[in-house]
């Protein structure tokens, strides 16, 4: 086993809302090697996007508690970083892309201005160096007549080209990892292909490890190696893809990948979860997933634990680990 | 065969927008000459991407916005053309709208019996007691207590809102249901309800449905007949089954195979390169010719016309038709 590039260990991250504290993660532990592709999958609230704003300390710190739990990089645990030393990490040793980005550049810079501003901070380099580089870093996410595109403003741009941008402002300074929250969901199918294709070409040729956060089972059983599977602020699951799809454990993951629409087959009626999502406010006893299970029985009203279940295999079910 | 009850000829619809010089207006041609029918009680399931016209399509179908050129008959009348306002109101009321966004089609400020009631208001002539019993049982079609009736909406989770909105859409007992992208905002595990959903309604009260969506599993598990929609045309329509087994017309292939799809085994094909021709300066000839991996040359110059192949199903590509 090679040392981790990431560790994270029981990060709990709580936000203030109107009627009182939430708990948005809750005691999440994951860990990433060398150049591997990390997948964590979740519907909405399940914590997935704290958990990887709070690997950068994103979060709004008006609002959210100091997270507690560590996430160790390179020997040094970064929830106890300054906030000047976490920014020489940003864009450097991790970089991040979102779900939106044409909200993530800014209208009034050009592409040039934009990446230029990661190479100037942390490679010092002047403008003329800065812009040769750009031009070089648009070419290697495939956009075409970068030498002209480099001098354009993003709403130049179609969403795909945006895309594209920032990939190419989060590997200016070919940062180890890249955490991509969503990076295709606001994009449509042919465009998603094309982005996907390009981000597995960058992981092998830079040797970055990714770390790709969505909602969509089919990403990820592109894209990733090893999957975590979220679920109200927990991990319930945690597999390599391929044991994930063919024999899920958690009764949540299996219910998931059943819902899903299938492109190749005629089904009359799609299986589905009851109920709904648990409003993340509310507090549940016991295993989130109960309300909604299927297989529930009386162990599962004490809070259930992640635990080993095969090889490289985590559930949090007691009905599925019990022998 | 059953009888159709939407025709839908040769349909046009252009936006001005602003462009050009000195005030000029440029012309966006958002739906290029499409025809299609749709059968009783059935669902015919519009799939595009980003401005390829589908929704605009279904806009003009219930006669939210007028079409430019072309034919569109509901229930036998025609609603486009002279008099054509006239007649649409003779039959708006067999048809609905159900929109994408649960969050955005429901008025915060009231309560979900009277966000249901709306259109019973519009009408009018409903005693207290009537509306108050058609709502509860409109809210116990869609599988919600009768009582949410007294909350606000935003008391619910999106599928539960999604459920709201089709409520108030089946309140006039109406024949025919636009449904635009009902499920895409929804969680997966949320999506499956609300299909079922749809799908039980169909049953029950015998609607047909036009299914706009961009996701193509999701059409495949609601829809009986799929029409591929790019850059405003039409490029191919087929019975499911087709469609899903043998797509014909390059578009359909390609975004057949960039859907993710939950198989980790599964090698995709190389994406699609090119990007989604811009509406308002199109390419001449066929707008997909310039990302078309069989593109010929006539391709970039002359547009190809939909043609039969088979039952039912039309492919708008050169590459289909039979040498003269």
């Amino acid at each position: 086993m090679t040392t981790p590039l990431l560790e994270v260990s029981d990060l709990t991250v709580r936000f203030r809302t109107d009627t009182g504290w939430m708990t948005a993660v809750d005691k999440v532990s994951l860990q990433i090697a060398p150049g591997e592709a990390l997948g964590i999958v979740g519907e909405s609230g399940s914590g997935k996007s704290v958990t990887a704003l709070s690997i950068l300390r994103l979060h709004a710190m008006a609002t959210t508690r100091l997270p507690t739990g560590r996430i160790m990089w390179g020997g040094r645990d970064l929830l106890g970083l300054s906030m000047r030393d976490m920014r020489a990490i940003r864009g450097r040793d991790i970089a991040m892309i979102f779900q939106d980005p044409m909200s993530s550049l800014n209208p009034v810079l050009t592409i040039a201005d934009q990446i230029g501003e990661t190479l100037r901070l942390h490679q010092g380099l002047d403008a003329a160096a800065s812009r040769r580089r750009a031009i070089e870093l648009l070419d290697l996410v495939r956009i075409p007549d970068a030498a002209r595109r480099v001098d354009e403003y993003p709403h130049r741009l179609s969403g795909g080209m945006r895309q594209r941008v920032m990939i190419a402002i989060a590997i200016a300074c070919r940062p180890k990892l890249l955490i991509a929250d969503e990076p295709t969901t606001a994009l449509d199918v042919t465009i998603q292909a094309q982005i996907l294709d390009l981000l597995r070409d960058l992981q092998a040729e830079l040797g970055m490890s990714v770390i790709l956060i969505t909602h969509d089972m089919g990403v990820i059983a592109e894209f990733a190696r090893r999957v975590m599977v979220m679920y109200a602020g927990r991990v319930v699951e945690a597999a390599p893809v391929g044991g994930l799809f063919t024999a899920p454990l958690h009764p949540y993951t299996e219910g998931l990948l059943a819902s899903i629409p299938k492109l190749d087959v005629d089904v009359r009626r799609l299986p589905s979860i009851p109920g709904s999502i648990p409003d993340p406010t509310m507090v549940i006893q016991g295993c989130r997933f109960g309300p909604r299970c299927p297989i529930i029985e009386a162990g599962c009203r004490q809070d259930p634990m992640l635990l080993p279940a095969g090889l490289e295999r985590e559930v949090r079910c007691p009905p599925r680990i019990a022998p | 065969m059953t009888a159709a009850i939407v025709k839908v000829r040769d349909l046009v619809k252009d936006f001005a927008v602003p462009g050009g010089r000195a005030g000029a207006k440029a012309v966006l041609r958002a739906v290029n000459h499409i025809s299609f029918d749709i059968a009783l009680g059935e669902t015919l399931g519009l799939v595009g991407e980003s401005g390829s016209g589908k929704s605009t399509t279904g806009r003009l179908l219930v006669g939210l916005i007028s079409a430019t050129s072309g034919e569109i008959e509901l229930f036998g009348e025609t609603i486009t053309g002279p008099g054509g306002g006239k007649r649409l109101e003779t039959v708006r009321r067999k048809m609905q709208f159900v929109f994408q966004d649960p969050h955005g089609s429901l008025d915060p400020r009231m309560r979900v019996g009277d966000c249901i009631a709306e259109p019973l208001d519009g009408v009018g002539g409903f005693s207290r007691r009537d509306r108050a019993d058609r709502v509860a049982e409109l809210l116990e079609t869609v599988g919600l207590p009768r009582a949410v009736a007294d909350r606000y909406p935003h008391e619910f989770s999106g599928g539960q809102r999604q459920r709201i909105g089709i409520a108030r859409a089946l309140a006039l007992r109406p024949e025919f249901l636009v449904c635009d992208e009902p499920v895409s905002a929804l969680d997966v595990s949320m999506q499956a309800q609300i299909i079922n959903l749809l799908l039980d309604l169909q049953d029950r009260f015998g609607l047909s449905y036009l299914f706009i969506a961009h996701d193509l599993a999701v059409v495949r598990s609601i829809a009986a007949h799929v029409a591929v929609m790019y850059a405003g045309a039409l490029v191919e329509q087929a019975p499911k089954s087709v469609l899903y087994a043998a797509p014909k017309h390059p578009y359909t292939q390609a975004l057949l195979d960039a859907v993710p799809r939950p198989e980790p085994d599964r090698v995709r094909a190389p994406a699609l390169g090119g990007e989604i021709p811009s509406i308002l300066n199109p390419p001449p000839g066929c707008a997909f010719s310039p990302r078309c991996p069989l593109v010929m040359e006539r391709c970039r110059s002359e547009r190809p016309m939909p043609r039969a192949i088979d039952a039912g199903h039309r492919v708008a590509c050169h590459l289909y038709e039979t040498k003269s």
